[in-house]
This record gives C-alpha cells, structure tokens and sequence, in this order.
C-alpha cells in the first residue's frame, strides 16, 4: 500500500488582515477580504512535504472542507508540493465535529499512515478539528508538534505544552497537529504555481461522503472586543518609571 | 434547572495547576451549579486534597491508573466520557493540557465544544475570542446537548480555598489505549518566567537591528524579572528565537506590564498583546501602530532609552 500522508487545511481570513466586526452584530465582514492556506495548516503542510523529500513517504494529499473559492489555497498547497488535493464542497461552515467526520471518511479511502494539522485555525480559533478525528478514529493524537521523527510504525513527537517540551511515542496511524516552531514553510515560485495548475484536485460533495452536516452551536451575536483606553505619551526614561510607579506596576 | 458541572483537574502529579481553581470559579458563575473535580492520577490523594479545599467544590472523584502519571489526552478522555453521564457540562482549562484533552472528550460525546470559555452569559450561553481576540463572539449550546468547554484562565479569578469538600475514589471505568506513551518532557530552560504566563513581559521588534543588540532586552527583563519576547519580525530576521514570538502565530499572552521596544505593532502582534493590562511603546517613529494600543508610549532612540531605564531601575 502507498505511504500516504493527508493533510487537512482551511481556507482563512489572511494574518495581517484587520477585521472588521459587522455593525448589525451578525459576524465578521469576508467581502474582499484576502483570504490564505490557514499558517498552522502551512505548516503541516510543509512537514508532510519534508517527510516525503526525506523518502518516508511516497504521497502528499491535500484536503480541505469549504466553499468552491477553497481550490485557491488548495492549489497553493498543490504548487508547495502536494500531489492532489480533494475538495469536500460545503457552502456553509462546518463545525469541527463535523469536519472531523469527513476527515474521517476520507482516511477510510484513502488508508494514510499520518494525517498532519494545524493546531488550530486562526478564524475561529477552535483548536478542536485534530483532536476530535483522532478521537472518532480511536486512534492516537499528538498536538502542538514542534519535531516529528518517524521510525516503523511508530513516531516520535515533540510537543510545544505550557510547561516545555513533551517528547510522546504514538503508534502510526495517527493525527499530529503542528505548532509554529515545527518548520518555516517554503515560498512557492511561479514555475510550481504554474505545475499546480495540472495536478489533480477531486470535488466531493459532503452528501457523498455519508455525512449530514450537524450545527450545534449557535451564534448569538459578535462584538468587537472593548477598546483600550487613548493612552499617555511621556518624554523620557525618567518620565516613564514615574508613570510605571504610578500605576502600581513598578515597586517606588 | 441546576447545572452538574464536571471539571477536569490538572496537575502534575503532586501539585494542582492554578488553572483548575480558575475554572472552578467560571464554574461557578453558572446559576445553581453543582461541582465536581475529577483527578485522574496514578496517586491522586494529595492532588484531590489540594481541590478538596477548592470553595464551590461540592465533590472530587478521583480516578487512579498507572497511565495517569502522565497527562495523555487519549488515556484520559475515555475516561471522562465514561464518567460524564449525570453531567450538563463538562470543563477544563484552556491550557495545553485542556486544548489538548477536551476536543478528544467532546468528540466522544458527540458534542460539540465551547473553546476558550471568557464569559458565562447563562448555563448556555458563553462569550468567547475569535479572530485571536479581535472579535468576540457568543455562542449557545441546544438544551439537548452536553455543554464541553475549555475555560480561558486569564478570565477568570482563581477560586478561593477553605473548602472541604468530600473524596471518592472511583475505579477506572474504561481501559486506556496502548497506543500513545509518554517519552519525556523537559521544562524550558529558562531561568526566567515563562513568557506564557510571565507577569512582565519585555518585547523586541527588528529595530534592535540584531542579536547582539536583544542581549540589552534581556539584561533589562533580568533586572524586572520579567519575560523576554520578540515579534515576528525580529524572529524572522534572526534575532530571536522562535519560541519568544509574540503574535496570532506566536504567543498570545496577557501579562500586567508588556514593554514593547522597537515593535512597530504590526495587526499579528498586537492581537497577541491585546490583553496586557498596560502595554508600554517604546520607538522612534511616532506614527507606529503600536502607539495606537501603548497605555504609555515614548518615541525616541531605544539605544539611549533602554541603557537610561536600566540605570534608572
């Protein structure tokens, strides 16, 4: 059997965007707004690369949930290296539960040793999609990886926790979710982009799959977060002890 | 209705992370709550004290298994699941250890999860950061499901002690997988405080211009017992290392005093910072960003600013 890697990716408001919350209260402003492979999923993205370049693995597959406008990024992992990319084409956003299930559909297709994440995706910051699939596919999890050494059958994963580093030995298959120290993805040059353009990319609907898409949370409304206070301007070194003394934050 | 709340307790095997005090006391702004603390250990007795003592705890399981000297979600989470049943939410801290665990919890459910709980709106109802705290969005749960959620600790206080809640020991009602083992860990090799939870945290941008130049940020944060950080430029050009990077891709930390030197305050790095109590800007260029969010900022030469507040200190 091929040694495949899945990695799952989503499409995302891009980082250095300023987003706008909409006035009635109904969410975050998308129109025209840059849109990018979400930088934790980059990074997953680059490993699975890597891992294959070092002859660990024989295919990369790209998959990602979303609208029709996600072959964008899909083809941007295309031309970063990936060898296909399957689209799972869903109008509306789906909760992570419920893209852990079609991740879940497409690892019983596709048979991969190591599904790769990001640890989580920057729009709504849920953190949830990795630990949930390997939890509906009972099979192992290690999170906010910063080093992944694979031996047979079995991986080695260095995780980024509050307290340092935790080294964990997971049998494969499993998920692995990456954190930002795992590597600095590569720019993608235009002779890859244009290369992209011919590999294939599979539309699925979530209908096919089996999966009837479950939204459990509601959204009430989003706010803008409450604005900082218009703050003082001092004139030297001096000036700001005394201002830092002041507010209590420096001992007088 | 009254609320059956199950918080998950972390620790490191002797001593109960200050995390779970705090999600006793989110807990606890849910009306008519009833709490539980459930310590899954290999020897849980003294941690189990330690929430015992928690005020609001009504009860503490303890669930005992040599796996358990380790925190591995997969281990755990059937565990919990087993045991959530009578419970209307199940909670745990937005620590790694949390993020972590409770997805794996709330998918074994079948349940969707509340992340990075900031407000209790009603038993139901919750306030959470999206858009790393650029937007804040609120969320109901259908009465029909169980309420997982991770507490965002920064939110809440820490619950008080003095409490003496009871103890039962339960046997592990599922057999934890084979599959996942612990190796190592090695705490940062750092003597000073972690930048996560530091209470001051010193930050520098690409103005510093180099390595060399960082090594004055870290005599100054020695000399405040404070934390170093870096944005993303400044890691980019090599002047930090990755794990100092403030940022929506770095680190998102709150500390009472951060000090940004030489950070223009581009969006990615103020959305990591947006919760500091004060922010202090220090930079030459007056139209920088960063002065936008700065409680008090000083526009001028770093070179000369930071060796004169390192004498002045």
């Amino acid at each position: 059997m091929m040694k495949r890697i899945i990695v799952g990716i989503k499409r995302v408001v891009d980082y250095n965007v300023r987003i706008r919350v909409k006035p009635d209260g109904s969410g975050v402003a998308l129109d025209g707004v840059k849109m990018s492979v979400n930088p934790f999923d980059e990074i997953a993205l680059e490993e699975a690369i890597r891992i294959k370049e070092r002859g660990l693995a024989e295919e990369v597959v790209v998959a990602s949930v979303g609208p029709t406008d996600c072959q964008a990024q899909l083809r941007t992992c295309l031309a970063m290296g990936a060898d296909r990319a399957l689209h799972v084409h869903s109008d509306t956003p789906t909760e992570p539960l419920t893209t852990a299930r079609i991740l879940l559909k497409l690892i019983e297709r596709e048979q991969p040793f190591l599904v790769l994440l990001g640890k989580q995706a920057i729009d709504d910051d849920n953190g949830q999609t990795g630990q949930m699939l390997a939890a509906l596919w009972a099979r192992p999890q290690a999170t906010f990886a910063s080093k992944i050494v694979l031996a047979e059958g079995k991986a080695q994963v260095t995780r980024e926790v509050d307290a340092g580093l935790e080294t964990l030995e997971v049998d494969l298959p499993a998920v692995v979710t990456a954190d930002l120290r795992l590597n600095e993805p590569r720019y993608v040059k235009l002779p890859e982009i244009m290369k992209a353009k011919r590999k294939p990319l599979e539309t699925l609907s979530v209908e096919s799959l089996g999966i009837t898409p479950r939204v459990q949370l509601r959204t009430v409304r989003v706010d803008p977060p409450p604005q900082r206070q218009k703050g003082m301007l001092v004139e030297n070194a001096a000036e700001l002890i005394a201002a830092l003394k002041a507010k209590g934050l420096l001992a007088s | 209705m009254s609320a059956a709340i199950l918080i998950v307790a972390e620790h490191d095997g002797s001593t109960l992370a200050a995390g779970t005090a705090k999600c006793v006391a989110c807990a606890a702004t849910v009306a008519q709550a009833e709490i539980t603390v459930l310590v899954c250990a290999s020897d849980a007795a003294a941690v189990a004290r330690q929430a015992a003592q928690l005020q609001g705890v009504h009860r503490v399981l303890t669930v005992e298994h040599p796996v358990h000297a380790h925190p591995l979600a997969a281990a755990i989470a059937p565990q919990i699941a087993a045991l959530a049943a009578p419970y209307t939410h199940v909670f745990g801290p937005s620590s790694t250890f949390g993020k972590d665990l409770m997805p794996r919890i709330a998918a074994l459910l079948e349940t969707a999860q509340v992340s990075d709980i900031m407000a209790v709106e009603s038993p139901r109802r919750f306030r959470r950061p999206i858009y790393a705290g650029n937007a804040i969005v609120t969320v109901e749960v259908p009465e029909d499901a169980k309420v997982v959620g991770t507490v965002r600790t920064a939110s809440f206080p820490a619950a008080g002690t003095g409490g003496s809640a009871r103890i039962e020991n339960v046997a592990p009602p599922a057999e934890p997988p084979a599959h996942t083992r612990f190796v190592s860990s090695s705490a940062a090799k750092s003597d000073r405080p972690d930048l996560q939870t530091a209470a001051r945290v010193i930050s520098g941008g690409r103005a510093l211009g180099s390595a060399e130049a960082f090594q004055m940020l870290y005599r100054l944060a020695d000399k405040l017992g404070a934390a170093v950080g870096a944005s993303r430029a400044a890691v980019d050009a090599g002047y930090a290392p990755n794990e100092l990077q403030v940022g929506q891709t770095g680190k998102i930390i709150a500390p009472e005093l951060y000090v940004a030197i030489g950070i223009s305050g581009a969006i990615q790095h103020l959305t990591g910072i947006k919760d500091a109590r004060t922010i202090v800007a220090i930079n030459k260029d007056p139209q920088a960003p960063i002065f936008e969010v700065a409680d008090i900022g000083l526009v001028g030469n770093l070179f000369e600013i930071v060796p004169q507040i390192e004498k002045l200190l």
